[in-house]
């Protein structure tokens, strides 16, 4: 440790428990009222907001959803006109996407990541205040959008040259365009925080090995985020460019190529699938445990397995254009890449199955979720292995068989997961428990809706009616089949509405969970439920996996770190040893005004190129407001 | 659950520098974004170079002087940059403050000289596809020496304030000269790119 600068009292050594809690309570609290709520920047107070939002949009969506199944439900329907159609498919998979699956896989991150590893905020609070606030406002100009009638209609991954400037005139394009860049500079913010606290905000002793499996998850997301994001960024950038000012990136009369958007968006669209499956993974991995009552089977090989994962998922990308006319090499190429992650998909499985073997599983609603994720993911993934195949491929391409397979993949490889957390971190969150009796509801609602409102698609998809029509023929044999999927669909919304009223109905009159109510081992447990502003008493040592002991009644911690101010530690990267203490920014307004700047700078630049040059003056004075030094001890020392 | 205090870590520095500050791991990470964008960019070059029936299009290679000149002057500037940094490391402040001003300088330089790259390109923006990268690429490229120049002009002010003498402000000034080298990296396959390819 350095000694060079010896920091001055009141450290929280020597203080009784109860005095070190007031003093952090008063330090790290947010102040009461609307503004103090605005200006919070604790993560927890963050992603409780990310998590709401997102699952505001999930039932937006999910109407989308229900709408389209309306429409669908008979041939010949008159309940949609064609061209809100394209509107509602085009928001649908956005809105599910980028409003929703990422933001909440990285919202459960920010909650749990710096409680996991025992640490009091995220890395750079503020910037996570202000990815928040830039997610929000992307998410509220595509719906305002939809309410206004113009909101996108390309499809979610709006291909050129549909989405061109010869193709698409007024702002639909424009505004799908710049929700991406919204939703995709909150995403970067966010992955660059979970990167910087889990490298260097761990509790000291939790050294790589001892990371709990979420953490390495949602590292391994961010890392995604960083690498895939700047594809669909530059993508979305320069059809903005081709439509604003004319530049020819996508226009093949002038040396541009159309297939060139697919590259770049499906560069970042495969890994993004992963960027929403791995932290699943963790989600599943964490869960499973508690409820089989013993450790996870395979920890080294799973941690391994999401390594090999992110990094085969960059080079999937072209089985997403086996029908666009490729070498064949390179179709071969891209078969053998996309079959070969199906090898650490299988290792995760089997981990998870040996873990349960191993154990004496109690059949609670988070563990019944997790069981349905397994066999809705082993679906999914199996039909994965199909579209792989070239020839397959070929004939199933864009028909509803494929619509059959990602839902079967990001419902049952993400959603189903998701909610299994929801229900086994909902009393950390919130201090209550949810209710037994209707989360079995909503679980056999859920998993029953799901498949007989997915698993029919693949025979409707074999059968060759194709994705995104609006409606079809009464003398096509897709009608009896189009019916029953719509009234499943209906069930699938029961489940997810009983989901939600229990979410609400628990928050509010929910039984008191205690601290730790599934005797769990990750750190977050250790703390009180709801964890207080500043997370620990005292930052947590670590000389396990297993960090906690349940049964143990105390806690291995490290004192002095101060508490007239907010302090944290500062650990290495390898061995988590302590290297410094670091102090973690005050509650601020400036992080909002800085996302307004930012949304109209980007909305201003739908209609001006001037935007980006008279935008960036507001932006450029609210970062010095944010950033500029208040002279007091926590910002000078 | 009641603590049993293993750990005393009160004696640790305030504001670890290097690879012991967040921010630093915050910098790498932003310019692996960047690298990433930088990456793609060139892709995307080769890539559109890969269907044309000739490249450029349309267009004479550009003059290499500007850009020739350009590069000079940011790999010259890596020195004085690194010293900045090992003076920051050491904490002496007049000479921190002595060469922020003269790196500010070496930002404003290369911005002047960038202003006659655009033109030496011998071909705008919307003619066609070989257009269209040349000045993404020049553009990206100057939106990085740009903001990278603002953030070493709002350094320079704090370190002459009463603000400027702390680690924090040190490891501000070793993270911003990080990243000026990446400017500098960032560039020299750009300047390859734009000024050499076409000339194969």
């Amino acid at each position: 440790m350095k000694k060079d600068q010896a920091s001055a009292v009141p450290a929280d050594t020597g203080l009784a428990d109860a005095e070190v809690e007031r003093q952090l309570t008063t330090i790290w609290g947010s102040r009461p009222g609307f503004w103090g709520a605005v200006a919070s920047v604790d993560h927890k107070v963050i992603a409780r907001r990310y998590i709401v939002t997102a699952f505001i949009f999930l039932i937006l969506g999910g109407l989308l959803a229900l709408a389209m199944r309306l429409q669908l439900a008979q041939p010949e329907a008159r309940f949609i006109s064609p061209d809100r159609y394209n509107q509602i498919f085009t928001m649908h998979g956005s809105n599910m996407m980028f409003l929703f699956a990422v933001p909440v896989m990285e919202a459960i991150g920010v909650y749990f990541v710096p409680l996991m590893v025992g640490t009091r905020n995220i890395a750079f609070p503020r910037l996570n205040a202000f990815s928040y606030w830039v997610f929000l406002f992307g998410g509220v100009l595509l719906w305002l959008s939809f309410a206004l009638d113009t909101a996108p209609d390309v499809g979610w991954f709006a291909y050129v040259p549909l989405s061109g400037p010869e193709y698409s005139a007024g702002k639909r394009a424009d505004i799908w365009a710049q929700m991406i860049t919204f939703t995709e500079l909150s995403a970067l913010a966010v992955a660059v925080e979970i990167v910087v606290t889990v490298f260097k905000q761990r509790a000291p002793g939790m050294s790589l090995d001892r990371i709990p499996v979420l953490v390495w998850a949602m590292l391994v997301m961010s890392f995604l985020v960083i690498m895939a994001m700047p594809a669909i960024m530059f993508a979305s950038s320069t059809l903005i460019l081709d439509r604003l000012v004319g530049t020819q990136f996508y226009n093949p009369a002038e040396g541009g190529d159309a297939l060139l958007w697919q590259h770049l968006f499906w560069f970042f669209g495969h890994p993004e699938v992963y960027i929403i499956f791995l932290p699943a993974v963790g989600m599943v991995s964490t869960i499973l445990p508690a409820f089989v009552g013993r450790p996870l089977f395979g920890y080294l090989p799973l941690v391994m397995a999401m390594i090999a994962t992110g990094v085969l998922s960059f080079g999937l990308w072209v089985h997403h254009m086996f029908t666009v006319g490729l070498p064949r090499l390179g179709e071969s190429f891209f078969t053998a890449s996309s079959m070969a992650i199906s090898i650490p998909a299988g290792i995760q499985i089997f981990c998870w199955l040996a873990t349960m073997w191993a154990g004496r599983p109690v059949f609670r609603t988070p563990l019944l979720f997790v069981i349905g994720f397994i066999a809705t993911f082993v679906i999914g993934g199996l039909t994965g292995v199909m579209v792989a195949s070239v020839p397959f491929d070929t004939q199933v391409h864009d028909t509803y068989f494929v619509v059959a397979h990602f839902h079967y993949v990001l419902i049952g490889g993400a959603v189903f997961p998701l909610i299994a957390a929801i229900y086994y971190w909902f009393p950390k969150m919130t201090g209550r428990m949810m209710s037994e009796r209707l989360g079995r509801w909503a679980f056999w609602l859920i998993f029953i809706g799901f498949h007989l409102t997915f698993f029919p698609m693949h025979l409707l998809g074999l059968l060759g009616m194709p994705r995104r029509v609006y409606t079809y023929q009464p003398e096509l044999p897709w009608a009896g089949l189009n019916l029953f999927i719509s009234l499943s669909a209906v069930l699938l919304a029961l489940g997810f509405l009983v989901f939600f009223v229990d979410v609400v109905r628990s928050w509010r009159n929910g039984l008191p969970a205690g601290p730790n109510p599934w005797k769990a081992t990750t750190l977050e447990w250790a703390t009180s439920s709801p964890p207080p502003s500043y997370n620990f008493r005292r930052i947590p040592v670590v000389d396990a996996r297993e960090a906690l002991s349940p049964n143990d009644g105390e806690l291995a911690v490290a004192s002095g770190l101060r508490t007239d101010r907010r302090e944290l530690l500062v650990t290495s990267v390898v061995e988590a040893l302590p290297e410094a203490r670091e102090s973690s920014p005050r509650d601020s307004v400036w992080p909002l005004w800085a996302a307004i700047a930012t949304a109209v700078m980007l909305i201003w630049s739908m209609f001006s190129p001037w935007a980006v040059v008279w935008g960036s003056i507001p932006i450029a004075v609210t970062l010095i407001g944010w950033f500029w030094p208040k002279g007091s001890p926590e910002d000078e020392s | 659950m009641k603590d049993r205090i293993v750990l005393d870590v009160s004696k640790l520095s305030l504001h670890g520098m290097g690879t012991a500050s967040p921010t630093w791991w915050a910098t790498g990470a932003f310019m692996l974004i960047e690298g990433s964008g930088f990456g793609l960019a060139i892709a995307v070059y080769f890539y559109l170079m890969s269907l044309a029936p000739q490249w450029p299009i349309d267009a004479p290679p550009p003059d290499l002087l500007a850009g020739t000149c350009l590069t000079g002057l940011l790999l010259i500037s890596v020195i004085p940059n690194m010293m900045v940094s090992r003076w920051a490391k050491h904490k002496k402040l007049r000479r921190v403050q002595l060469g922020l001003v003269v790196m500010s300088l070496l930002g404003i330089a290369p911005l002047a000289l960038r202003v006659f790259e655009f033109p030496a390109l011998h071909i705008s923006w919307d003619d066609n596809a070989y257009g269209s990268i040349v000045w993404t690429l020049l553009g990206l490229h100057t939106t990085h020496i740009l903001t990278d120049l603002i953030d070493t002009l709002v350094l320079t002010c704090l370190m002459f304030s009463r603000h400027g003498d702390n680690a924090r402000r040190y490891g501000d000034v070793q993270d911003n000269a990080l990243y000026w080298n990446f400017v500098v990296i960032a560039w020299l396959p750009l300047y390859l790119c734009i000024y050499w390819v076409p000339r194969q």
